[in-house]
């Protein structure tokens, strides 16, 4: 008896401990985000004033007036808004017809064209080589440069192939039966079926072009054709200076700390909105492919 | 009555025939199937073979209006100039050093994260952390630099505030080189470690719960418990994924270092992603950064099969 109470106050003290840390892994994780969120709706004087700001007192929207009132950011968001719904659905299209495709059992050459698709995420090219194809296609300085090279993400492919694999065979059969094509297979029958892959393979995507910047850096030279990755970099970290790539903005002076901080936020809010659907399916997806891989 | 006839070799040919028909029979009925996967199929060719078949330009003396047709063939010289470089070691242990605190720092941090979280019984508190710490997973690079960037920056940076408030003198962190690497992997930490338990979290699950209560009865604390049923459990998904990142060892996110790259931290931050892209796209020498590239994705490829090779010895399975 004396033994067991020892344990379960061992496990208390256990239990305290655990929730402690986790508590303020969670808080620290955010906490930036926080700063940043709160910085950019503070007044310049009030940053200068109070050294750890959270939430501002006198609440003000100049920095999102003063972003919003050139073209740079319009033409930013839109490039990225272009790259991210047009590419989402690029990748998409073509993610799912080669998935569907690989998932038949019985196609013939299945598992080396499995394998040469599992290889490229073993080796590649390179940085200079894949250069040299995007470039010899044409694509260098459009914003088909920011979709066409990356179409197909193996992993992503993957996830899906392993979901169809796993839909009852019935249905399929059935459907043969009843003389409809593979095509009307997948677009009537599969897919609506498989939504929630979808959906989270699509949300894979998207975030992913939101995100993109190396392949702006590396295939576009014309400034309006960025991405509003790139201007947040321009922003925050060229205009004071540090980099040394040389594609800097100095013909205007430094921004200001709060200009910088609603950047970040305008270039962080999509990923945010879409991040409550995202977590509703995405730790199911991305155990699917990360397992069976 | 013919049938009796046949000699085993003309059955055996026979055999053969009739497997050929099925496989053609195989193949037409499935022509729509792969009517689907060709453009697929073609992307994987043109943007990820044909720059593998470009690597070749690494022993020429690439010239781009010449084409690869037509460029002159040099042997190792660019392989030879890069191991003979002065900054070859420099870039080579730069890039060891990254790896090693992804190995030895990050690695553990999502498996030390996955048990803590197994260990939380009210649901709602687990999904709330789990909630917080996947958010940075989603956040590019550039804002995750930018981020660390206003915080850490010297003039009116928090981090900076709150040193000087304490009354210790103000820290230069993104033009010091002493604090590139710890401010590397602080931001790896940050925007992968909640994202990595997913996989080590889902392992768990399988464990029978059945186990722990033998434990307990056997008066197994906590820790015992975490040590002896849940780690075990969950060792052959952290044996393949320690694969997977040592297959990773020299791609440590050209983004990430490429955007903390900057001239006075060069001789720490420096690794063969953005040595490749300074030598090869801001300088135009294709051909020595070609080879820097092989080099570098070779060496990949050759721990990956090595560590794989490691597992399979000690009886692990394995991801191949």
């Amino acid at each position: 008896m004396a033994k067991q109470q020892r344990i379960s106050m061992g496990s208390r003290v256990f239990d305290f401990f655990n929730y402690f840390l986790l508590a303020l892994l969670a808080i620290i994780t955010v906490l930036p985000f926080i700063h940043v969120v709160g910085s950019s709706f503070a007044t310049s004087a009030e940053i200068a004033r109070t050294k750890f700001l959270l939430f501002p007192t006198e609440f003000s929207l100049n920095a999102y007036k003063y972003i919003f009132s050139t073209d740079t950011i319009f033409r930013a968001l839109g490039v990225s808004i272009i790259v991210t719904v047009g590419g989402t659905l690029w990748s998409m299209f073509f993610s799912t017809l080669t998935a569907y495709g690989l998932a038949r059992r019985d196609l013939v050459g299945r598992r080396v064209i499995n394998f040469l698709i599992v290889f490229t995420l073993l080796f590649n090219g390179g940085m200079i080589p894949t250069f040299l194809v995007v470039q010899q296609t044409g694509l260098l300085n459009s914003l088909w440069a920011l979709v066409v090279p990356v179409t197909i993400n193996a992993f992503n492919m993957i996830i899906l192939r392993s979901f169809f694999m796993n839909l009852p065979q019935g249905l399929e059969e059935s459907a043969k039966i009843d003389g409809a094509n593979d095509f009307s297979i997948l677009f009537r029958i599969v897919i609506p079926i498989s939504l929630p892959a979808i959906a989270t393979i699509s949300l894979f995507y998207a975030v992913t072009y939101w995100n993109t910047y190396m392949h702006a850096i590396l295939y576009l030279s014309d400034a309006d054709k960025w991405p509003v990755q790139v201007l947040l970099r321009q922003i925050v970290v060229l205009a004071s200076g540090i980099n040394y790539d040389g594609q800097a903005y100095t013909d205007v002076p430094p921004p200001e700390v709060t200009v910088k901080m609603a950047t970040i936020v305008v270039a962080t809010v999509p990923v945010l909105l879409v991040y409550p659907f995202l977590q509703k399916y995405f730790a199911k997806g991305a155990l699917l492919g990360s397992v069976k891989g | 009555m013919e049938t009796t006839t046949l000699t085993p070799r003309e059955e055996a040919r026979q055999l053969k025939k009739m497997k050929k028909a099925e496989t053609w029979r195989r193949i037409k009925r499935n022509k729509m199937i792969y009517l689907m996967i060709l453009p697929g199929l073609l992307y994987f060719l043109i943007y990820k073979y044909l720059p593998m078949y470009g690597l070749i330009i690494s022993f020429q003396d690439y010239k781009p209006y010449k084409g690869i047709a037509g460029s002159e063939w040099v042997g190792l010289e660019h392989f030879h100039r890069l191991v003979t470089s002065s900054e070859f070691w420099m870039i080579f242990k730069n890039t060891l050093v990254l790896f090693g605190l992804q190995i030895f720092i990050f690695f553990p941090i999502p498996i030390i994260i996955s048990l803590m979280l197994n260990e939380v019984r009210h649901t709602f508190f687990k999904k709330g952390v789990q909630t917080l710490i996947y958010i940075p997973h989603f956040m590019s690079w550039v804002v995750i630099v930018s981020i660390s960037y206003v915080m850490l920056t010297l003039d009116g940076g928090i981090i900076n505030a709150i040193i000087e408030s304490l009354g210790f003198e103000k820290i230069n962190f993104l033009l010091n080189d002493d604090w590139f690497r710890p401010m590397y992997i602080l931001q790896v930490i940050w925007r992968e470690a909640g994202w990595g338990t997913i996989i080590f979290l889902a392992a768990i699950t399988a464990v029978d719960p059945q186990l722990y209560e033998a434990a307990r009865m056997d008066g197994a604390n906590r820790f015992r418990q975490m040590w002896h049923i849940t780690l075990p459990a969950i060792r052959n998904v952290i044996i393949v994924l320690l694969i997977l990142k040592i297959g990773d060892v020299l791609e440590l996110g050209f983004e990430h270092v490429y955007l903390l790259l900057n001239s006075s931290n060069r001789n720490v931050a420096e690794i063969f992603d953005t040595y490749v892209y300074v030598a090869g796209l801001q300088q135009g020498q294709f051909s020595y950064s070609t080879a820097v590239g092989f080099f570098k994705g070779a060496v990949g490829l050759v721990m990956v099969v090595f560590a794989n090779w490691l597992a399979k010895r000690f009886n692990e399975e394995g991801i191949y």
